[in-house]
């Protein structure tokens, strides 16, 4: 080890898997996102307010089980399905019938929806800090490569990435109702022909894609003050990384999320101050070069 | 060019101009400055119905130009010696600059793909200034920003504002009925036709991406004046889709619709957040609404109501 990375400093080393721990969170959200432009085409900005419920859910289910282990656990399971019942209730009541609108139009409606999102959470939650504490199984730190702490959550979140990227590429490639939405994505009415319900192919991706942004939102509640607002910045995270990843392209979002992730914690190491401009500089090359995205866009 | 429309609509243009310059006569030092706001938050609508309306390009995020206006223009103030009138020039030309430049960026991709990479531009901006604690004061920003002595008291404001934002809007009138403004509105309506008949479309949707981010600025140089502050939420993503929502609702092709989409949530925003603070949802409910029934704007209603009517009578 010592002469594989004996170039690379411990501090990069460790900032590396910070930036990795943050991908995994900015990828379980954006796949999420992207699966939504993919298949229904809707530029969802509520999206970030799902990720934000996801989080206040967890909070409330962490406490009602006295926020030790069980309470992570339970709020690991309850928070995205509870996210999931919301945004079934908006796609039934709003979105199913949104499908043929005009992209602006649909990006609008679903900023509205965001600002209505955002102050339901806050007569529900209030606008205090909220905080969901690390289970004690991932409390403490390890040392690394010469004594740099790194908590032990943000191996867990190294370890969840994965398993949701190999559970998605599954639900994409192996399951029927991934297949029928990729065939959707591709061509809806052509599925609708073939006597397929499309409506509801849509229902439940759009089920889906929320759950994956409710559960990021629970996955990064442990490591941050849940609070108003944390939606804004997310979302807009999350669009560039589809963006730059290809529109509808969940490899591309994980592509995307690597890039975001690694730029902004190997940022600010270069320059500590504007560390948080380098994952939009890196969004605006790679759109320079590649206009439509890293990899094939679905659209 | 003669404009047989414009000829019935000069008295109204020129009640309004009067009723607007009476105004500080019979109204609150509060209502003239809320006036103020409505005038330049105007003024910044119609600056980005101008490329958005007229021009069909999806500029997303306007805020960048109102904000780099204001920034322009207070650290102009502060940080230089010279007169403070120049500010007044700089923020605007600056914004016009950095239009020009994000123009250049963005322009070859489609739609959607412009509109995003326009954002993620305009929040490299955003992320710039956000952080730059020694020049642009950060999250903070900056305040009780001094100002010449005529314009300091809030009428002086008030006045410098309207006569700003009357003649921009002039102006921008005047474009989009000029030949280059005909030419925006084809290439909106068939940019294929328009490159077939020998117009440069990406160098026409250049210039107005430019004129739009110049005169985004002038509205951001009238924010300093009437409220004297700057901070960077005034180019946060958010503030954009409300300037977008402004022109919907106002009716984005009418020329005036922006200006009533703005003087409509600017009013909104002021009374709901005395009674409530969930304004936010009550703007999320009206933009839902209008999206749904008034896809044309309240001025689109008006006119197919009154037109409906005429042809009725």
């Amino acid at each position: 080890m010592e002469s594989i990375f004996g170039f690379i400093s411990p501090k990069i080393l460790s900032q590396i898997l910070v930036g990795l721990s943050r991908t995994v969170i900015l990828f379980i959200v954006s796949s999420g996102l992207s699966l939504i432009l993919g298949v229904l085409r809707i530029p969802n900005v509520a999206h970030g307010s799902l990720y934000m419920i996801g989080a206040f859910m967890a909070y409330t289910v962490s406490h009602l089980f006295g926020g030790g282990n069980m309470g992570f656990w339970m709020a690991l399971v309850l928070a995205p399905l509870g996210v999931a019942v919301v945004s079934f209730a908006a796609e039934r009541s709003l979105f199913q019938f949104l499908y043929e609108r005009e992209h602006l139009m649909l990006l609008l409606l679903t900023f509205a929806m965001s600002l209505v999102f955002g102050d339901l959470v806050k007569m529900i939650w209030g606008a205090e800090y909220r905080s969901v504490p690390v289970p004690s199984v991932f409390q403490g730190y390890i040392n690394l490569f010469g004594g740099l702490p790194f908590p032990i959550y943000s191996f867990f979140l190294l370890v969840i990435g994965p398993v949701i990227a190999i559970l998605l590429w599954l639900l994409t490639n192996k399951t029927k109702i991934g297949k029928i939405s990729r065939a959707a994505a591709v061509d809806r009415e052509m599925v609708g022909a073939v006597g397929i319900n499309v409506s509801w192919v849509f229902a439940t991706v759009f089920i889906i894609g929320c759950l994956l942004a409710g559960l990021g939102g629970v996955l990064v509640a442990p490591t941050v003050s849940v609070t108003l607002g944390m939606d804004h910045t997310l979302i807009m995270e999350a669009f560039l990384i589809v963006i730059m990843g290809g529109l509808g392209n969940v490899w591309g979002a994980l592509l995307g999320s690597l890039i975001f992730g690694l730029t902004q914690s190997l940022g600010i190491l270069v320059w500590p101050q504007f560390g948080i401009v380098f994952p939009y500089l890196a969004v605006v090359v790679v759109l320079l070069f590649r206009p439509t995205g890293l990899l094939r866009s679905t659209w | 060019m003669k404009n047989p429309l414009l000829r019935g609509k000069l008295p109204w243009v020129i009640a309004a101009l009067i009723v607007l310059f009476l105004l500080p006569l019979f109204l609150d030092r509060f209502y003239v400055y809320l006036a103020a706001i409505i005038l330049l938050t105007g003024l910044c609508a119609t600056s980005l119905n101008f490329v958005l309306g007229y021009g069909g390009v999806f500029q997303f995020h306007h805020a960048v130009f109102y904000g780099i206006g204001a920034y322009g223009t207070a650290l102009m103030i502060i940080k230089s010696g010279l007169s403070p009138w120049l500010g007044f020039v700089v923020g605007p030309v600056a914004a016009g600059i950095v239009g020009f430049v994000i123009g250049v960026i963005c322009i070859r991709l489609s739609k959607l793909y412009f509109g995003m990479l326009q954002i993620s531009l305009g929040s490299l901006v955003w992320a710039i200034v956000y952080r730059w604690y020694s020049f642009t004061g950060g999250d903070d920003g900056i305040h009780g920003v001094p100002l010449p002595d005529i314009i300091s008291s809030p009428n002086g404001a008030y006045y410098f504002t309207l006569t700003v934002t009357a003649l921009s809007m002039f102006v921008l009138y005047r474009m989009i009925r000029s030949p280059f403004g005909s030419a925006l509105q084809g290439i909106r309506d068939n940019p294929v036709r328009s490159e077939m008949i020998g117009v440069n479309v990406k160098l026409q949707q250049l210039i107005a991406l430019t004129i739009a981010g110049f005169f985004g600025g002038v509205a951001g140089s009238l924010f300093v004046v009437v409220d004297n502050t700057v901070f960077p939420d005034m180019m946060f993503w958010t503030l954009s889709l409300e300037l977008i929502i402004m022109c919907l609702l106002g009716g984005w092709f009418s020329f005036l619709g922006p200006m009533v989409g703005a003087g409509i949530i600017v009013l909104l925003r002021t009374y709901v957040s005395g009674l409530t603070v969930y304004w936010a949802f009550i703007l999320g409910i009206i933009m839902m609404l209008v999206i749904f029934f008034l896809p044309n704007g309240v001025l689109g209603y008006l006119d197919r109501f009154v037109k409906k009517k005429a042809r009725g009578g």
